[in-house]
């Protein structure tokens, strides 16, 4: 369904396959793009599976297995590192008590590094799918992943 | 006064979702202009501006387009806009504070070259930035500011937003234009340039968010008037992206010839804590390290030259005392070994062994050998990489052995210390 209307707001043209892999990863619950969706695509723009596969393969917003609802990335590039005085990561690994890369049992967070995300300036900071929290303090980040889990953003 | 406010004169004067706010402003009074000029005028204009590219490698902007221009057929403008550097978010502002500004820059350069249609590449972790430019295209449609005969003439053009999804390589030209057409953003050999075979082979202009935003500048003020501003090496304001150590963290315009410390002591209000600055990164994390000695240099295209490194985006990203170099430079290197897009030996393989060389460093387990390897291998991957990525990104390592030798032979014999003591 989400799928198919997402390729209905394209022309049928193969240099779209990134926009539309961009779209599904984002707009599904489970943030992933499945085989089933792979195979769909590229007959629907008369390409090989294998190329769509090296194009999901090559970028790292995209992914080919489920995530959580909410994609938590750590920055951890030199600014915001010069600006971490109490430790973002673990903060945040503790709160959900999962390490980088994991998912928690009930699929609400992913928690991942992220390179710079152009918010040096209020540095240290951090992403929770299309939002950026900047300024960030312990309290600040525990009360970020208090709210999400209390369902602030459902 | 060390700013100067140009590009960013608009930013939280307008609302970045109102064209009525920028054309109030006197915003598309420019173009309006250059449309009733002759293109080859607009190009002198720009040549006599002395303007240089601001994405990082600080090519003559006009050379590339009129070299542009002579192509025919249909041709493209692109918009970089993919802002990956760690310690550079200027184009993030330009985008999120004054869309139209950039807009109005790409419309310049395509009546002048004679392109059809801009692309502009925006990185996937921009979502706001995102948002707001395509709010800004849909208006400049409706108003007809885009579209077919702009304005009254027959100058026609079409802008689409084309997304990146996290790849720091993106940002290199040929990279970019396999992005645009749905691939993996691997590098092609060069030539043919962009300029020459660009995105789906045709000739292809491309310039960063901030090169754009000048065009306006400099038509408005003339060429002549734009070039006294900064000094002979470089021309015109620079937005420098400040982080690190410093109090006053922000975005900073400034005209190219004021130096490195007038930025971090008198804009960035010096370091935090009343601690000493030990090192300091110039252009984010493919630029050179250097000692606080060397921070009366001045900012522009020649002066850092000598380090083997560019001026880049703009980023000074100030360290205090408190902080090790080689945990800087493990910082740097982790970025790289990431981004690298495996395409060429040099940098697929290098950096796997360059980290596991600076890790003996951050370790205490480093000796005479692993530096000699290091100091090789750092300068074999920048000599023989295929891109820019590669061959700038060993950059803070080459500098650092410029600059700081002794560190790293202090570090050698305290892992000989260690390992003498603790086995
Ligand atoms: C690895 C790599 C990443 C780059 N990233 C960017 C970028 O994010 N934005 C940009 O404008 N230029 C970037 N560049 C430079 C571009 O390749 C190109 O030189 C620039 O867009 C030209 O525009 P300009 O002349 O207006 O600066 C990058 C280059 C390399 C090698
Ligand atoms: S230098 Fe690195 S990023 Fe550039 S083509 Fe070679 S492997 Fe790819
Ligand atoms: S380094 Fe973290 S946002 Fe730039």
């Amino acid at each position: 369904m989400i799928l198919q209307k997402i390729l209905e707001s394209y022309p049928v043209s193969e240099d779209y396959l990134l926009e539309i892999l961009i779209d599904v990863d984002k707009q599904k619950e489970n943030h992933f793009i499945s085989e089933e969706e792979i195979t769909i695509i590229s007959n629907h723009l008369g390409i090989k599976e294998s190329h769509v596969c090296s194009v999901v393969s090559f970028y790292t917003l995209l992914s080919t297995t489920p995530r959580g609802k909410y994609i938590i990335q750590i920055c951890k590039d030199v600014p915001c590192y010069l600006n971490d005085d109490f430790n973002v990561l673990k903060t945040v690994e503790n709160e959900l008590n999962i390490k980088v890369n994991d998912t928690t049992r009930n699929q609400k967070f992913t928690l991942e590094f992220t390179a710079c995300i152009g918010c040096c300036d209020e540095a240290p900071a951090m992403r929770i799918n299309d939002s950026t929290y900047t300024n960030l303090t312990r309290e600040k980040v525990i009360k970020i992943i208090n709210d999400y889990k209390e369902g602030k953003y459902d | 006064m060390i700013e100067r406010i140009e590009l960013t004169k608009r930013f939280d004067k307008i609302d970045p979702l109102s064209i009525k706010n920028y054309l109030d402003f006197g915003g598309y009074e420019v173009f309006k202009k250059a449309l009733k000029m002759k293109q080859e005028d607009i190009l002198n204009e720009i040549a006599l501006s002395r303007i240089t590219g601001r994405g990082g490698a600080g090519f003559p902007v006009s050379i590339k387009m009129k070299s542009f221009a002579k192509e025919s057929g249909f041709k493209y403008v692109v918009c970089n806009a993919d802002e990956g550097e760690p310690g550079n978010f200027k184009d993030r502002y330009l985008m999120e504070k004054d869309p139209h500004q950039i807009i109005e820059g790409i419309l310049i350069s395509a009546f002048s070259t004679g392109a059809s249609k801009c692309f502009i590449y925006i990185r996937g972790e921009y979502a706001k930035a995102i948002g707001i430019m395509k709010n800004a295209i849909k208006q400049a449609y409706k108003t007809n500011h885009l579209g077919m005969n702009i304005l009254g003439s027959n100058f026609s053009f079409e802008i689409e937003i084309r997304r990146g999804a996290g790849a720091y390589v993106c940002g290199e030209e040929f990279a970019l234009i396999e992005s645009i057409e749905g691939k993996p953003g691997r590098t092609r050999v060069k030539p043919p340039f962009p300029t020459q075979v660009g995105v789906f082979d045709k000739p292809t202009l491309i310039n960063n968010v901030e090169t754009f935003c000048n065009l306006p500048f400099i038509l408005r003020i003339g060429g002549t008037e734009y070039s006294k501003i900064g000094n002979e090496y470089a021309s015109g304001t620079k937005l420098i992206s400040l982080t690190g150590n410093v109090k006053n963290k922000g975005l900073y315009e400034v005209p190219y010839g004021r130096t490195i410390r007038e930025v971090i002591e008198v804009l960035g209000g010096g370091v935090n804590d009343n601690k000493k600055i030990s090192m300091v990164q110039l252009g984010g994390a493919c630029g050179a390290i250097i000692p606080e000695s060397l921070l009366d240099m001045d900012i522009d295209n020649e002066k850092f030259n000598i380090f083997d490194s560019k001026m880049g985006a703009g980023a000074i990203i100030v360290m205090d005392e408190s902080f090790d170099m080689f945990d800087i430079i493990l910082k740097n290197m982790e970025f790289f070994q990431h981004e690298t897009c495996g395409k060429c030996m040099p940098c697929r393989e290098g950096h796997i062994q360059v980290l596991n060389l600076i890790k003996k460093f951050v370790r205490y387990s480093a000796n005479e050998k692993d530096y000699l390897s290091l100091e090789s291998l750092a300068q074999v991957i920048h000599e023989t990489a295929l891109c820019g990525l590669g061959q700038t990104s060993m950059t803070s390592i080459i500098s650092t052995m410029k600059f700081f030798k002794e560190d790293y032979q202090q570090r050698i014999k305290e892992s000989l210390f260690k390992e003498e003591y603790y086995g």
